[in-house]
C-alpha cells in the first residue's frame, strides 16, 4: 500500500516536474532568441536576461545559467529514484529483472514527457552514452574481473568474439538482404552494403544488458565468463566492422576491391591489438602511479578513474577499439593497485566504481525507454523488424553451438549442451547497438529511422523478453549454478599443491600444457613485473595461502570482541573458565607453536593474573593511536617481567594478527585525516575505563563486588594519572598493571568491526 | 595394465618414447637419477615428493606399467559418457585422485597427515615469502578446521570430507591423456 501511495506521489511529482522542466525550456529557447535579437548593450550589464533593468532585482530567475547541469542532474536523480521504487519490492525483481523494470519506467516518464511537450526533448544521446555513461561500467568490469577464470578461458572468449561476432553480422546482413531480394520487404531503399552494415551493428552482444540479467541469475562461473568476455572483447571486432562499412557505404559499391577488404582486415588487428595495449600501457602507469602515491593517500582512489577514463578517450582518440583499452587496463591494473593502495583506498575505488557503473547502467536503461516514446523515429515495416528479430535469435544458437562444439574438442572439461543453451540465449543486445544506429548518417542511410526502431525492438525483446525468461530457464534446464564458496586453508594448500603436482606431470611426461605456460608466466610476473609495479611492502604479503590465513584471523578476531561484548567484558576477567576457552581457541594457536612459553602473565602482589595474550596484543595494538604513555608502561612491564621469551611472543603476535585500524575523527579539513589527538580526552577515557576495570578484577580475587557508582575524577586527580609515567602511585608493578591490563572493548569493537566490515 | 589404467594407444606409445627417452642409462626401466635429470622437476617445490610417488612400494626403480599407472591418474574423468552408465566409475576416480594427492604430504604412509608433514609441504611451497612462525601458524590452523576426530591429524577422509567442494576432477588432470 506505502509503495503504491508513494509511487502515485511521484508519479505527480514528476508530471509536475517535466511540465516545468519544457516550460523553462520553452522558457529558455524564447528568452535566448529574444538575448539575440535584443539590444547588446544591455544585456551586458544585466547578464542573461530580458531587456535593461528599471529597479534593482532582489531575485532573479537564473535558469539559463544552470539549465543543462539542472537537467544533467535532474535526469540523475529521476533516473535513480526509478531504481529506488523498483527495488522496493524484491518479490516483483525476482522474476522480472531490474534492467526491465527501468526500461518500462522510461517509456512511463518518455510517455509523460511526449504529453507535456508533444516531441520527445531527452533522448539517449550517442555522444552523452558512449563518453560519460560507458566508460565507468567497462571500468567496473575491467577492475573487478577474475582474472584466472578469464585468461583461462581466454581461448573461448577470443574465439566467441571474434567469428562468432563476424558470423552474426554477416549472417544478418545477407540473409535480410536475401529477403529484401526476394520480396519480403517490401519497398525499402537499403543496399547490401547497408544490409551488412546494419548486421554489424547488430551483431554485438552487449556487456550492459549481459551484466543486468545475468546478475541475478547466478549461472555457473565457466558459462558467465564466456558470455561476459565474449561481451567485452567483440567490442573490438564490432568498431571494425562498423566503420569499415561505414567507410564503404560512402566509398559506394562500385570502388571496394581486394585492396580495401585487405585493409578491412588489418585494421581489425590494428584497432584490437591496438586499444589493448593501449589499455596495457594506461594499467602499467595506474600501477607505477599507485606506487608512489602514499603521501597523498586522499586523493589515491581518484586516480585510478581519471586515468581508467582517459585510457578509454585515448584508444577513441585513436580510433581504437575504446572498451577493449579500458578493460586491460582494469584487468591489469587489479592486482597491484590492490597491493599498493592502503586497505581504505582500495575500498573506496570498490564502492565509488560500484556506484558509478550501477548509476550509468541505471541512466542507460531507463534513457532506453525514453528514447522509444518519439514518433519521429517509428516506421513500421513488419517483415524488416521481425525477420530481423528472428534471424537475430536463430543465428545467434547456430553460431555458439557450432563454435562450442569445435571448441570442445580441446577443452578438458568439455562445456554443457544446456550450458551452450544458455550461452546463446544470453547473447543479448543492449545499449552499444542503439547507440550505434544513432551514429548512422541519415543522408547515406535513408532508411536510419527504420534500423533504430528495429534496433530498439530487437533491444527489448532480448532484455526484457529474454532476460524475464531467463532464470526460469536456467532452472527447468538445472543448469549448474554458482557454488558459494567458503574456502577453507587446506583447500588452498591443496589447490597450490595442485598447481605444482601438474606442472610436474608435465614435465615428466614431456608434454608441453596449459600448466607449463601457466607456470613460466607466473615466474615471469614474480621476476619482472612485480618488482617494477608492486610497492616493495606489499610485495612479502603477496600470497593465496596468507591472504585466506588472514581473513580467518580477522575473522576470530571479530568472534573474540563479540563474544567479549555478549558476556560483558568483565565476564572474561572474573570467569576463569570464560578465559581458559578463549585460551582454547586462541592461545594455542600461538603459544602451541612455542609450547613452553607460559601465557602472558604479571605478578600481582605475589599472585599470577592471567591474560590472554590477544588482550595483550591488542592493547598493544591501541596503544599505538592513544599517546605514549600507555606504551611506555608496558614496554616497562616487559622489562620488569624478565622472560625473554616475553619479547618472543610479541614478535609472533605482532606478526600474525591484523593490524587494528585507525578511527578517524574528522576534523572539517578536506586535506587531512587527522587522529583526534586531543590526549586529555583520550587518556581520561582510557584510564578511567582502566581503573573501573581493575577494581572489579581485584574485587573478583578478593570475593568483593565491585563499586557500582561512576568515580568522577577531578582535574587534579586527572593530571595524577597523566602522568603516569612517574609511577608516583602505589607499587611500581601494579602500577604496571593498572596501566597495561586495559582492554577498552568499544574501541577494540568499533575498531574490529571497521576493520572487518573493510575486509 | 590396459583394464586399470585404459589409455588409449596413441597416448601409450607416446608415453612409452618418453620413457624411453627418460631412460637413459636404458635399462628398461627409471631410477631416480633419470627424474632428476629433468631441471624443471628439480625446481618444482614439490618435486621430490612427485617423484617419490612414483618409487611407491620401495622399490627403486620404476618399469613402464608402473610409470603409466601414476601417470593414469591425472587422466581427465570422462564425465560424458558415464553420466547413464557406470555412474560408480565417477567416485573411484575421484577417490583414486585424492589418494595420490593425500600420498603427497603423506610421507611416512602412515595414512594420516601430521602437522609436521603438513608443515614441510607449506615450507617447500610459500618458504620464501612467509615466516616460520606464520606457516606454523598456518597449518596449525590448517589442522584444525579439518581435524574432525581431534586426533590432531588429518585422515584420508578428514582430506576428504575437507576437499569435497572441490572440483578435483579439473584441478588433477592434464588434458594430453584424454
Amino acid at each position: 500500500m506505502a509503495t503504491l501511495w508513494r509511487f502515485t506521489l511521484f508519479l505527480c511529482m514528476l508530471l509536475m516536474a517535466c511540465g516545468g522542466l519544457s516550460l523553462a525550456s520553452k522558457e529558455a529557447k524564447t528568452r535566448s532568441s529574444q538575448t539575440e535579437t535584443g539590444t547588446h548593450n544591455t544585456t551586458e550589464e544585466g547578464g542573461h536576461g530580458a531587456g535593461p533593468i528599471t529597479t534593482l532585482p532582489i531575485v532573479t530567475w537564473k535558469w539559463d545559467h544552470i539549465s543543462v547541469q539542472y537537467l544533467v542532474a535532474l535526469w540523475v536523480l529521476v533516473c535513480w529514484l526509478c531504481k529506488l521504487l523498483i527495488e522496493a519490492n524484491h518479490n516483483v525483481t525476482n522474476y522480472i529483472p531490474e534492467s526491465a523494470l527501468l526500461i518500462c519506467s522510461g517509456f512511463i516518464l518518455g510517455g509523460m514527457i511526449w504529453g507535456a511537450d508533444k516531441v520527445q526533448t531527452f533522448s539517449l544521446n550517442p555522444t552523452v552514452f558512449f563518453y560519460f555513461l560507458l566508460p565507468q561500467i567497462i571500468l567496473d568490469s575491467g577492475y573487478h574481473m577474475p582474472n584466472k577464470l578469464f585468461f583461462t578461458n581466454l581461448g573461448a572468449i577470443l574465439i566467441h568474439a571474434v567469428i562468432g561476432t563476424c558470423w552474426n553480422a554477416a549472417s544478418l546482413g545477407l540473409s535480410l538482404w536475401g529477403c529484401h531480394m526476394g520480396g519480403a520487404m517490401g519497398d525499402l531503399d537499403i543496399g547490401l552494403l547497408q544490409y551488412l552494415l546494419f548486421g554489424s551493428l547488430m551483431a554485438a552482444v552487449d556487456p550492459v544488458a549481459v551484466l543486468a540479467v545475468f546478475d541475478q541469475v547466478h549461472v555457473n562461473e565457466v558459462l558467465f565468463i564466456i558470455v561476459f568476455g565474449e561481451s567485452l572483447l567483440n567490442d573490438g571486432v564490432t568498431v571494425v566492422l562498423f566503420n569499415v562499412f561505414d567507410a564503404f557505404v560512402s566509398l559506394g559499391g562500385g570502388r571496394i576491391n581486394a585492396a580495401e577488404i585487405i585493409k578491412g582486415i588489418v585494421s581489425f588487428f590494428v584497432v584490437a591489438f591496438g586499444g589493448s595495449l593501449v589499455g596495457i600501457a594506461f594499467g602499467i602507469l595506474i600501477s607505477l602511479l599507485t606506487r608512489c602515491t602514499k603521501n597523498i593517500q586522499i586523493i589515491e582512489p581518484g586516480f585510478i578513474f581519471v586515468m581508467g577514463y582517459l585510457s578509454y578517450l585515448t584508444a577513441e582518440m585513436l580510433s581504437l577499439s575504446a572498451i577493449l583499452s579500458t578493460t586491460f587496463c582494469g584487468v591489469l591494473c587489479q592486482k597491484y593497485v590492490r597491493a599498493n593502495m592502503d586497505e581504505s583506498s582500495v575500498q573506496t575505488v570498490k564502492y565509488a566504481m560500484k556506484v558509478f557503473a550501477n548509476g550509468s547502467e541505471t541512466i542507460i536503461f531507463v534513457f532506453l525507454g525514453i528514447s522509444a516514446i518519439d514518433k519521429v523515429i517509428w516506421v513500421w515495416n513488419t517483415g524488416f523488424i521481425l525477420l530481423t528479430v528472428f534471424f537475430v535469435f536463430v543465428y545467434r544458437f547456430i553460431g555458439v553451438f557450432f563454435l562450442q562444439w569445435i571448441l570442445n574438442r580441446y577443452r578438458l572439461v568439455p562445456v554443457e549442451l544446456m550450458d551452450m543453451v544458455i550461452m546463446s540465449y544470453g547473447g543479448l543486445r543492449g545499449a552499444v547497438a542503439y547507440g550505434l544506429a544513432v551514429l548512422l548518417d541519415e543522408k547515406k542511410i535513408k532508411e536510419k529511422n527504420l534500423m533504430i526502431c528495429t534496433t530498439l525492438i530487437v533491444v527489448y525483446f532480448t532484455v526484457i523478453l529474454q532476460g524475464i525468461t531467463m532464470k526460469p530457464l536456467v532452472m527447468w534446464l538445472k543448469v549448474k549454478r554458482a557454488a558459494v564458496a567458503e574456502v577453507s586453508l587446506l583447500e588452498k594448500i591443496t589447490n597450490k599443491m595442485f598447481n605444482h603436482t601438474l606442472v610436474a606431470i608435465e614435465d615428466i611426461s614431456g608434454q608441453i600444457g596449459d600448466n607449463y605456460f601457466r607456470s613460466k608466466w607466473r615466474h615471469f610476473e614474480e621476476k619482472w613485473m612485480t618488482p617494477f609495479l608492486m610497492k616493495p611492502s606489499a610485495r612479502k604479503k603477496q600470497d593465496d595461502v596468507f591472504d585466506v590465513f588472514h581473513q580467518l584471523n580477522l575473522k576470530d578476531a571479530m568472534e573474540y570482541v563479540t563474544e567479549g561484548e555478549r558476556r560483558g567484558s568483565l565476564e572474561f576477567v572474573r570467569n576463569d573458565s570464560a578465559i581458559l576457552d578463549f585460551k582454547k581457541k586462541l592461545e594455542s594457536e600461538y603459544t602451541e607453536a612455542m609450547p613452553d612459553i607460559p601465557p602472558y602473565m604479571i605478578h600481582d602482589d605475589g599472585n599470577l593474573i592471567l591474560i590472554a595474550p590477544l588482550e595483550i596484543y591488542l592493547i598493544r595494538k591501541l596503544a599505538d593511536h592513544i599517546p605514549s604513555v600507555s606504551l611506555e608502561m608496558h614496554e616497562q612491564t616487559m622489562k620488569a617481567m624478565r622472560e625473554p621469551e616475553a619479547v618472543d611472543v610479541h614478535h609472533l603476535l605482532d606478526q600474525h594478527l591484523y593490524k587494528s585500524r585507525k578511527q578517524y575523527r574528522h576534523g572539517f579539513s578536506r586535506s587531512d585525516f587527522k587522529i583526534n589527538r586531543d590526549e586529555k580526552e583520550v587518556q581520561e577515557i582510557f584510564q578511567r575505563t582502566m581503573r573501573n576495570r581493575l577494581e572489579s578484577f581485584k574485587s573478583a580475587k578478593m570475593g568483593v563486588s565491585p563499586p557500582k557508582t561512576l568515580v568522577k575524577y577531578s582535574k587534579k586527580e586527572q593530571a595524577v594519572t597523566d602522568s603516569c609515567n612517574g609511577r608516583e602511585k602505589g607499587h611500581p608493578k601494579y602500577g604496571h598493571l593498572r596501566c597495561s591490563t586495559h582492554l577498552p572493548f568499544q574501541r577494540v569493537k568499533q575498531l574490529g568491526k571497521s576493520w572487518f566490515k573493510g575486509r | 595394465m590396459g583394464s586399470s589404467s585404459s589409455i588409449s594407444s596413441a597416448h601409450l606409445l607416446r608415453l612409452y618414447d618418453r620413457f624411453e627417452s627418460l631412460d637413459r642409462d636404458n635399462r628398461g626401466c627409471l631410477s631416480p637419477d633419470d627424474f632428476e635429470a629433468l631441471g624443471g622437476l628439480a625446481m618444482n617445490p614439490i618435486g621430490g615428493r612427485i617423484m617419490e610417488a612414483f618409487f611407491s612400494s620401495g622399490q627403486d626403480t620404476v618399469d613402464f606399467s608402473s610409470f603409466v599407472r601414476i601417470l593414469a591418474h591425472f587422466r581427465p574423468t570422462d564425465r560424458n559418457r558415464n553420466k547413464e552408465g557406470a555412474q560408480q566409475e565417477l567416485p573411484s576416480s575421484r577417490t583414486r585422485k585424492l589418494k595420490f594427492a593425500f600420498q603427497l604430504y603423506d610421507m611416512d604412509r602412515d595414512g594420516k597427515i601430521s602437522r609436521e608433514e603438513l608443515l614441510q609441504v607449506l615450507r617447500a611451497m610459500l618458504g620464501l615469502q612467509v615466516t616460520e612462525e606464520q606457516l606454523q601458524s598456518i597449518a596449525e590452523r590448517a589442522i584444525q578446521e579439518a581435524d574432525l576426530d581431534k586426533d590432531d591429524a588429518i585422515s584420508f577422509d578428514e582430506f576428504k570430507k575437507s576437499l569435497e567442494k572441490t572440483d578435483i576432477d579439473t584441478k588433477m588432470s592434464v588434458s594430453f591423456l584424454k
